[in-house]
């Protein structure tokens, strides 16, 4: 039976700092597979939160629990002052803006040019805005990620880290407070994958935004996060700084840092 | 004593529990469409860029088609009609044909194996890109943006490129009964026109907007509900050409049977 338990002093952060993100007892499964089981996360402002565990364990579809593309059996997901699972479609959309969801596979859609992708989060969720306005925030997110370039380049014409620097861009477009991450670095070359691991550091930074990572690289886990939380059997198994999880004697947590 | 071939039967079973839970999957989605189109936000420009997309970009084919059916319809039909001295009746029996009944059902098989795999093709590989999910992140229901409007689209399209395609079918009959005769195009119109009924056109006009309808929904429903990677988007848009051409007939089956209740046969 896995046990829950704290490794560092990050729990007494949370109590002194602002909550964004409340997960409390969340249960997820498909028929018989119980994914989630009892799972129970709290995430400060500003901080870097990598969940770590092994492919199937259930990351995935955590984030698409707080982000409502998946509906949880039981538990709640608090953010910005709402219980995600109860809220309707209106106010699901606002909190929606507030928070970017950077996709495993970038999710770019392949009808439509960089510009296009970059327009389309802007023109749903801030009906009002205008042509000038748009053309200089899609602007400012393809420089910030340093890709101006290929504004009327199609998806398909670009690499796979270049698709992956756009999908960050159209993420950032909203400025949201929260970002999840799927999986950044999976398929990319180590060297594309640091640059976006830097690019992700860069934007929390600059935009004090708060993260929530899905990972299993264990050099975007090194690199990026502020806190580690091991998602074993469904539920959080171990949590702390990636030294103190990368010393600690337990088989189950040494055997991801060996 | 005869012996029901139970075995027979048992083994059908699975398949037909299969056909069954399908159709009862494609009649809820169908429900979710009627409950969803009338709602607001309407996504009028993604509609209109639809029916740019279902509808003007299919005239080619459709017309080149409609063309070919017009004339060899005539050519094979010409020797018969000599043979019983009606071949002056070519133009008449050609367009009764072909509004009534051969130019709705062809235009809309032809739209089915063009339009179908296309929408279930695009909404499949849009599906495990994770496309989907992103639009619905991006404060976007993504069943109206996407199906609603492509539904629609095929809807209203579909009696359009019928009524062009049959008139494109005419005028390859009128240039295949002038082969091997003298036909003037006033003469051949009058007699096609002369010939055809208000009740000849009316049904196989309100069978085009089913046709469109059924084409709409089985390749949005296809490519929604698509899954095992890129085998399951070349799935998706084959298996969306199929269902939708036997809906088709099935659509054709009861549209004669209606109006022949009626009185419009």
């Amino acid at each position: 039976m896995p046990k829950n338990f704290s490794l560092n002093s990050n729990n007494d952060k949370a109590e002194s700092s602002e909550t964004v993100l409340s997960i409390e007892h969340l249960y997820k499964s498909f028929g018989a597979n119980k994914v989630l089981v009892d799972f129970n996360l709290d995430l400060v402002r500003g901080e870097n939160v990598v969940v770590l565990g092994k492919s199937g364990s259930g990351k995935s579809v955590l984030i698409k629990c707080i982000i409502s593309l998946l509906n949880p059996d039981s538990g709640s997901i608090r953010m910005f002052g709402s219980n995600i699972p109860d809220i309707k479609n209106d106010v699901l959309d606002k909190i929606r803006a507030k928070v970017g969801f950077l996709f495993q596979s970038n999710a770019l859609y392949d009808s439509m040019t960089v510009r296009e992708n970059l327009e389309f989060p802007l023109r749903r969720h801030w009906i009002s805005v205008t042509q000038r306005q748009v053309n200089a925030m899609v602007q400012e997110a393809l420089e910030e990620v340093g890709l101006a370039h290929t504004i009327d380049s199609m998806p398909a014409e670009l690499s796979g880290g270049m698709r992956k620097r756009i999908a960050l861009a159209r993420t950032l477009i909203l400025k949201p407070e929260i970002i999840l991450y799927d999986e950044p670095t999976t398929g990319l070359d180590p060297i594309t994958a640091k640059e976006i691991i830097n690019l992700m550091i860069e934007i929390r930074e600059r935009y004090t935004t708060t993260s929530l990572i899905i990972s299993h690289d264990m050099n975007c886990v090194r690199m990026a996060s502020s806190r580690v939380v091991m998602l074993i059997d469904g539920s959080c198994y171990a949590s702390g700084s990636f030294d103190q999880l990368a010393n600690n004697a337990d088989p189950k947590v040494k055997q991801f840092f060996e | 004593m005869y012996k029901l071939p139970y075995k027979m039967i048992a083994s059908y079973l699975p398949s037909l529990n299969i056909f069954l839970k399908e159709a009862g999957e494609i009649a809820r989605f169908t429900g979710r469409f009627f409950t969803q189109w009338f709602k607001p936000r309407y996504e009028i420009a993604e509609l209109l860029r639809q029916c740019f997309v279902i509808g003007y970009r299919s005239l080619p084919l459709v017309g080149l088609t409609a063309f070919i059916l017009g004339l060899v319809l005539t050519i094979q039909l010409r020797p018969s009609m000599e043979d019983y001295g009606v071949a002056s009746q070519l133009p008449a029996i050609v367009g009764i044909a072909i509004i009534r009944e051969i130019g709705p059902v062809i235009v809309a098989l032809i739209f089915a194996g063009k339009i179908g795999s296309s929408i279930g093709a695009e909404l499949g590989s849009m599906k495990v890109t994770e496309q989907i999910d992103a639009m619905e992140v991006s404060g976007t229901n993504p069943f109206k943006y996407l199906v609603v409007t492509r539904v629609l689209a095929a809807t209203l399209m579909l009696p359009v490129l019928v009524l062009l395609g049959d008139a494109v079918s005419l005028y390859g009959s009128w240039l295949g009964v002038n082969i091997r005769g003298n036909t003037s195009f006033y003469l051949f119109w009058t007699q096609v026109f002369n010939s055809i009924t208000f009740s000849d056109v009316l049904p196989a006009f309100i069978k085009s907007y089913f046709f469109g309808f059924a084409v709409g929904v089985v390749g949005c429903y296809k490519g929604f509900n698509s899954n095992k990677g890129t085998e399951g988007v070349g799935r998706s848009a084959n298996s969306a050409v199929v269902v939708s051409s036997v809906m088709i007939f099935l659509i054709d089956l009861l549209a004669v049977q209606v109006t022949d209740v009626l009185g419009l046969n």
